[in-house]
């Protein structure tokens, strides 16, 4: 049966249809969040919204806009879901992950509502992959309550330099020292590891730095291990901006630029760790 | 018991490493027959354990400049030696630029089969580099393991679609479930399927060839062919550990001229690969429901 009568016969069931030329520029957001194996997705008129969680300390949100898709249909406002993500991540990747020049896996993602399977199509090359994931009852979602009034301090800088400094974090080191003052060093990251202390420091003139609102000195800690999955994210950004708020929450958002050229966001928000003092001048 | 051969074109040397490779990926330790006229690597398994078998085959003539061999007996004229293929490929690995590569069977404490390779020498003197490969007689009284398998009706046969692609599919499914429904039809259909409790996969080639009967085999005057299906069977389903297909589809360091997919729905998955002389047959046995 050719393949367009049966979409529109099946379209009929489904709350969610979502098309895309490119299941890569799916896959690698997605991959950007993907530290546990579970997922909540949300999706609204505005597109998917998929959430990460870990330890009620660290939550990431992976945003893949409508206008990313060639098709995006909703028959609700907002349809809730939670999905294994690494499950879904295999079916996006099913024809490889790596990106042959001039081959592209097409998807068509549908999704009929409240207790029904995400439904995959796939299509590279004349095969054919179909996949139906079991999506499970959704969980609420932490809300870190970061609002921009209360961001203390903002520094937004090209992700190429960020990514060796963390790509070099201390794993011996149980914490991540940041630093943001409007004074010198203006931004430093700190680990205190078993071979000792090391000190990176981003000067604010530094070409790296494209935007540099820093109003107070801060000092917070954060476990290494909560944000050290924001690497994967990292890795994929060209630019990321790094906030904190006067409870000393740390929100890093990465753009992520498509192989078509568009923009997704990433965020990551983590909550300082608190066995140690707050604002204390290092 | 004699063996010994010259490899001394490159292409020869590289054409043989690439085929070892391909069986040290297949198979831990394996059997090499040697007789008049080819060289073969064998893994006999039984279908009823479960295990996989392999047969590949290569005419001697194709690798060996200078070859000769004195088998068991005048009329048991062949050799069968245990070994393990890494060991021949870590030994070719010193070839790849090898002016010529002598392979003998000799005796130094244990059996071995001596790989002496000549390099290239910016001097005069020669270069010289030589591996033992340690190897186990195999008595004669056990030879009878090492037949060719025989090949029954098989119920379906189709051409394979390209197997990069269907590795890049069995290596993603081999992360969801254990087993993998195979089933191919007369239309030129193949599907692959995993299926768990979370997720259902399934893949679909389209316009996938059928051999004829005759064209398939490497011999075709040879009457081991096997006839098509009397029953006319439109299709068949099968269901086959994951690890050994993925096993299989990942071996190839080439891309191989035909790989044929021969079916028996109770027993086993045949694979025939053939590229240029060399024919590889993997036996996958069916896993019942």
């Amino acid at each position: 049966m050719p393949l367009n009568t049966q979409q529109a016969e099946d379209d009929g069931q489904y709350v969610l249809v979502a098309k895309l030329d490119n299941a890569r520029n799916m896959s690698t957001i997605l991959k950007a969040v993907h530290f546990k194996e579970t997922a909540l997705v949300i999706a609204s008129a505005m597109g998917l919204k998929v959430t990460v969680e870990d330890s009620k300390c660290i939550q990431a949100n992976a945003f893949l806009q409508a206008g990313i898709f060639q098709e995006f249909l909703i028959k609700e406002e907002q349809v809730t879901f939670k999905i294994n993500l690494t499950v879904l991540l295999e079916c996006l990747n099913i024809f490889g992950s790596s990106s042959t020049p001039g081959s592209t896996t097409a998807l068509r993602m549908c999704y009929a509502g409240y207790g029904s399977p995400l439904v995959l199509m796939l299509e590279e090359g004349g095969v054919l992959t179909n996949c139906s994931i079991k999506t499970q009852e959704p969980d609420e979602t932490l809300d870190f309550n970061f609002c921009s009034t209360n961001v203390i301090n903002k520094i937004i800088m090209k992700s190429e330099c960020l990514k060796e400094a963390f790509n070099e974090l201390d794993m011996t080191s149980e914490i991540l020292q940041i630093l943001m003052s409007p004074d010198k060093p203006y931004f430093r990251l700190s680990t205190f590891g078993n071979a000792g202390s090391t000190h990176s420091d981003f000067p604010k003139e530094s070409d790296m730095v494209e935007a540099f609102n820093c109003t107070q000195t801060q000092t917070n800690r954060y476990k290494v291990s909560l944000l050290k999955p924001s690497v994967k994210a990292l890795s994929s950004s060209v630019r990321v901006s790094i906030r904190t708020d006067n409870r000393g929450f740390l929100s890093l958002q990465f753009m992520i630029k498509n192989e078509d050229g568009q923009v997704c966001f990433v965020e990551y928000y983590c909550a300082p760790d608190e066995d140690m003092e707050e604002d204390y001048d290092s | 018991m004699r063996f010994r051969g010259k490899l001394m074109d490159i292409e020869c040397i590289q054409h043989f490493t690439r085929v070892v490779s391909t069986v040290s990926k297949l198979a831990k330790t394996c059997t090499l027959k040697i007789d008049r006229s080819n060289v073969y690597f064998i893994l006999p398994g039984s279908v009823v354990s479960g295990d996989i078998s392999i047969w590949c085959e290569l005419p001697q003539c194709h690798i060996f400049t200078e070859f000769n061999m004195e088998g068991l007996s005048e009329d048991a004229d062949e050799i069968f030696l245990e070994l393990t293929p890494e060991n021949i490929v870590k030994a070719m690995k010193s070839a790849r630029n090898a002016k010529w590569v002598k392979m003998k069977l000799t005796n130094k404490h244990i059996p071995c089969i001596t790989f002496e390779v000549e390099l290239p020498s910016l001097t005069n003197l020669p270069r010289t580099v030589i591996h033992d490969v340690p190897v186990c007689v195999i008595p004669r009284r056990s030879w009878a393991e090492f037949q060719e398998p025989k090949l029954t009706d098989f119920d379906i046969s189709i051409y394979m679609p390209p197997l990069k692609v269907v590795k890049n599919i069995v290596d993603r499914m081999k992360h969801l479930g254990n087993f993998v429904m195979l089933s191919v039809n007369r239309n030129g259909e193949m599907t692959l399927k995993v299926e768990t409790d979370l997720v259902s996969v399934s893949t679909h080639f389209y316009n996938l060839t059928c051999p004829n009967s005759r064209s398939w085999s490497k011999d075709p005057s040879v009457t081991r062919t096997p006839t098509q299906s009397r029953h006319q069977i439109k299709s068949v389903e099968v269901r086959v550990n994951i690890q050994k297909l993925a096993q299989f589809v990942s071996s190839q360091q080439v891309v191989p001229q035909k790989v044929v997919c021969n079916i028996h729905a109770n027993r086993t998955v045949h694979f025939l690969l053939l590229h240029n002389d060399v024919t590889l047959q993997y036996f996958l046995p069916v896993v019942s429901m």
